[in-house]
């Protein structure tokens, strides 16, 4: 492994070069695709520095909900506000350099390219090298190059546990390695907010574990808001600061972990109708035989 | 062998060439090149030259096919916009040669943005189609704008001359061409080295997640069109030096193909897949008529026999490169490599 000759800024915090974490809020948010509604109406906010889940079953609107706010979709009204900045109209590329980063549900790496290589993209945004510079690798590009990679190395690589495959192409990896080097790519790009589709979907309990304690990590030690769609109750009710409920593309819950767990509604959204408290005793007694 | 790589800083490692032998045969392959011209005589020189033309114009497609996932069947076009831009500044302006041979490049550039406009909206065939398009247009401008191109004749391009010295045998022109391609190739090899060379892969690999990253698509695809157009131009600028007639006919379709095949039997994506392409597409045909003049003699009525068999062989490696060894010429390199990386031992 390369090791710098000067001192490393590893032992600086976080926090002095990183930017302070956003708030987001999704105020009053309608999606139309012609006739179908895909959200209708949707308000929520990420406080800054917290861990917010949007959970719902499937076809609630959870990932049309991200795509608006990364910039895939337009609203059909209602606005997205980005630390009281309004980021509705925005390209994705200018979102991005406003600090808002992102996973997605089925990995969306760089097939072809090394570990390293996709990690060192998501700082694409905050490079400088032009063109010319490029061609002949002078001063400014090698620094940057130089800079990034101690970066990369020293901050991303490291906090992941993912140095034995900085080398290899991202194809060859597992799904559970493939999402971590997802989550470092968008480490790379400094986010302020940090938006995860589905971080553990697919993963067995081991690495939705060290998962779980990337993302905690991440919140405590980057200072990075997170902003999550999850499946995996356990993970959300264990991780989220708060957890906001969809269905039918309408907000019907939100609140925290346990105000959420109690609802009724939430439980006929997941369970079908009926008593919530009948069901979660008859779901206890099954688990007892 | 190699047992492992232990560099002492992060430069040494983000350098071009990372190994001793990589080092070695680098500088056994300059070597080589300088020593060429000595060893040559003036038929391997001329298809030297050629080589080194072709050697830019494809690494020229392979940052736009290869590495940016954008397919072009209208790379001769650019080559063509080059050689005549070349041709005129040199006959009308009467500018030094490496002003014109910039100039070649920048405005074969400029094309290149205006034909990767559409680059936005379709891809694969769809774009290739749109590209050929392209280049029919700018063929009927070569014919038509004759106040410029000189029509059906062309233009006759005067030899080449630096500081008053005449460049006029392919001896002179190979120090010419073939530093000027050395620089290209370097250039190219840089670009994938820094953030825009990633940002085209990127591109190439996965276009929306690179926009989530902060990549803004319609610049750098277009940056990526205007980049491989003026590789196309400054090859064509050299070509225009080096035939020294520019006509319609200098640059046809049939030329887009040969680069586009050379990319592919190199190695899309590699920056050694375009030289070794070029290479290959430009010098198999050669060593192909050598191979039939020297079995001629051992087969009865030999000219008119052998004489299309040999475009039958070049046509099947072509067919044969797309089956056996889809990632092309640089596959087969990486593997030698890795071979002798552990060599006396195996794996």
């Amino acid at each position: 492994m390369p090791k710098s000759t000067t001192p490393s800024p590893h032992l600086v915090s976080a926090q002095d070069t990183w930017d302070a974490p956003a708030g987001l809020s999704v105020e009053d948010v309608t999606l139309r695709f012609g006739g179908i509604k895909a959200l209708s109406g949707v308000t929520f906010s990420a406080q800054p520095g917290s861990i917010t889940a949007v959970i719902g079953p499937n076809g609630a609107g959870k990932t049309s909900v991200f795509n608006c706010i990364s910039g895939f979709y337009r609203p059909s009204s209602g606005r997205i506000m980005l630390d009281g900045q309004d980021v509705t109209r925005l390209r994705p590329p200018r979102r991005a350099t406003l600090g808002m980063a992102r996973s997605f549900q089925n990995i969306a790496l760089f097939r072809g390219m090394t570990v390293l290589d996709n990690i060192k993209l998501g700082r694409h945004g905050h490079m400088k090298t032009n063109l010319l510079q490029a061609f002949f690798y002078a001063g400014p590009a090698a620094r940057e190059e130089e800079a990034l990679r101690r970066e990369v190395e020293e901050r991303i690589i490291d906090f992941l546990e993912i140095d034995h495959i900085r080398n290899m192409p991202v194809s060859v990896l597992s799904y559970g390695l493939q999402k971590r080097v997802e989550l470092a790519r968008a480490l790379a790009m400094r986010p302020r907010i940090l938006l995860l589709d589905e971080p553990v979907a697919g993963m067995n309990r081991e690495e939705t574990e060290d998962m779980a304690r990337f993302i905690l990590d991440v919140k405590e030690e980057w200072g990075v808001t997170i902003l999550m769609v999850e499946h995996d109750m356990g993970l959300v009710m264990d991780i989220s600061d708060h957890v906001t409920v969809l269905n039918f593309g309408q907000v019907i819950a939100s609140g925290k972990p346990a105000e959420v767990q109690a609802d009724p509604q939430v439980a006929a959204a997941y369970l079908g109708s009926g008593d919530p408290a009948a069901l979660m005793k008859r779901l206890a007694a099954e688990g007892a035989t | 062998m190699i047992i492992g790589t232990a560099k002492e800083s992060y430069r040494a490692d983000e350098a071009l060439l990372t190994t001793q032998p990589q080092r070695v045969w680098m500088a056994i392959f300059l070597a080589a090149l300088v020593a060429l011209p000595f060893a040559l005589n003036d038929y391997w020189l001329y298809l030297a030259c050629l080589v080194a033309i072709n050697v830019t114009a494809a690494t020229g497609l392979n940052i736009l096919t290869g590495f940016t996932g954008l397919v072009s069947l209208g790379h001769a076009a650019f080559m063509a916009v080059g050689a005549y831009t070349v041709a005129w500044a040199e006959t009308r302006l009467g500018t030094p040669f490496f002003i014109n041979l910039i100039a070649g490049g920048l405005v074969a550039a400029a094309f290149g943005i205006l034909v990767g406009l559409p680059s936005l909206r379709v891809k694969g065939l769809y774009l290739a189609i749109a590209t050929i398009a392209a280049s029919f247009i700018l063929h009927f401008c070569f014919i038509h704008f004759d106040g410029i191109t000189g029509g059906a004749t062309g233009i006759n391009v005067p030899p080449l001359s630096i500081f008053g010295i005449e460049l006029a045998t392919y001896f002179r022109l190979y120090w010419v061409i073939m530093p000027i391609t050395a620089v290209m190739v370097l250039g190219a090899a840089n670009l994938f080295r820094t953030r825009i060379g990633r940002a085209f892969i990127a591109i190439r690999d996965r276009d929306i997640s690179a926009e989530v990253l902060g990549i803004p698509l319609l610049r750098y695809k277009l940056m990526s069109f205007s980049i491989a157009s003026f590789y196309a131009g400054m090859a064509g600028g050299l070509w225009a030096y080096f035939f020294r007639v520019v006509t319609p006919e200098s640059f046809p379709l049939l030329t887009s193909i040969f680069l586009l095949a050379a990319i592919i039997v190199g190695g899309m994506g590699a920056i050694i897949g375009g030289i070794a392409g070029a290479i290959f597409m430009t010098l198999a045909p050669e060593l192909l008529r050598f191979g039939m003049e020297w079995i001629s003699p051992l087969v009865p009525n030999a000219g008119a026999l052998l004489s299309p068999v040999r475009t039958v062989v070049f046509g099947a490696l072509i067919v044969g490169f797309l089956i056996f060894e889809p990632q092309g010429l640089a596959e087969i390199i990486q593997r030698i490599r890795r071979y002798f990386r552990l060599w006396p031992f195996r794996t």
